[in-house]
């Protein structure tokens, strides 16, 4: 594949945090972590889509003003930012196993409709659905 | 809210969305501002505050929110009798159901039923979740208040510059 979408980020409080909670806890791997002064250019993997990268900004100077960065923080810390989903294969064991590894679960894993799914944040407030594979 | 333009600290916002997702995710339950602020670690009164102006609500109203959508859910997706609904969803009687689902919402239990099951199966693609938020009522506004516009609104149509804000 040479053509679709290769980065998206998301905004969090701490870009260290956010590291070991991805990768700690979700398990996913660092792709790339380049620091110039304040700017940090930060994305993981998962390690099933290599195509694909999860970038973890923290919002401020220089790419955006010190204001727009506190209302940034504010809206993730709201829980305001756009849905993201997970897919998994078994939802109730990947809830049990993130859970034991201290992942902030917001929804117990659900029947719905043939499928389970169940909810975590991330610690900034990013909300997370995790969604178990239709088979 | 006219507390001031400062900002709200988003240590405590994401302590504050820790307590709407507790509600999020047992709706159907009893939540007290006490409660509530136990789960945000701070005062009753701090909290009651903080989570109107993070929010938009009132810890309550937004409670109620869910609650219709729960309801509105159940109406649309299972067989459940409207009894047994509004006693999933969180009230205690079934004639406060009926009267607030109406007064949220436009229409009856039953009209809404009927509506859903006939507009049903288009959405399909979209995650149920997504689906069920994207319905949730916009409570702008107290339920009584709304009430009050509506039953001003049918006896007096002069009254309508008096209810602007």
């Amino acid at each position: 594949m040479s053509e679709g979408v290769q980065v998206a980020g998301v905004y969090v409080r701490d870009a260290d945090e956010a590291l070991a909670f991805y990768v700690d806890k979700l398990g996913f791997r660092v792709h790339t972590d380049v620091k110039n002064g304040d700017y940090r250019w930060l994305t993981v993997q998962h390690p099933e889509q290599a195509s694909f990268q999860l970038g973890l900004f923290v919002p401020g100077p220089p790419t955006v003003d010190a204001a727009t960065a506190q209302a940034l923080k504010a809206a993730v810390a709201k829980g305001a930012m756009p849905p993201l989903v997970l897919v998994v294969d078994d939802c109730r064991a990947s809830h049990a196993r993130l859970a034991a590894r201290g992942v902030e679960f917001t929804q117990e894993p659900v029947d719905r409709y043939g499928s389970v799914d169940a909810s975590f944040r991330d610690p900034s407030g990013n909300g997370w659905k995790m969604v178990q594979a239709r088979r | 809210m006219s507390r001031g333009s400062d900002a709200q600290d988003p240590a405590l916002l994401r302590r504050l969305l820790r307590a709407r997702d507790r509600i999020d995710a047992a709706s159907h339950e009893q939540w007290p501002v006490a409660r509530l602020a136990r789960v945000s670690g701070v005062s009753p009164a701090h909290f009651a505050r903080s989570f109107h102006r993070a929010f938009g609500a009132p810890p309550h109203r937004y409670l109620l929110t869910r609650r219709i959508e729960k309801a509105t859910a159940l109406l649309r997706d299972t067989e459940l009798s409207i009894t047994e609904i509004a006693f999933e969803a969180g009230w205690s009687s079934l004639g406060t159901f009926g009267r607030t689902f109406r007064d949220v919402t436009g229409q009856t239990p039953s009209a809404l039923r009927l509506r859903a099951q006939a507009e049903a199966d288009s959405l399909g693609r979209v995650p149920p979740c997504f689906l069920a938020a994207g319905r949730r009522p916009d409570l702008a506004s107290a339920v009584s208040e709304k009430r009050r516009r509506a039953s001003l609104a049918t006896t007096s149509s002069s009254s309508d510059s008096r209810e602007q804000r």
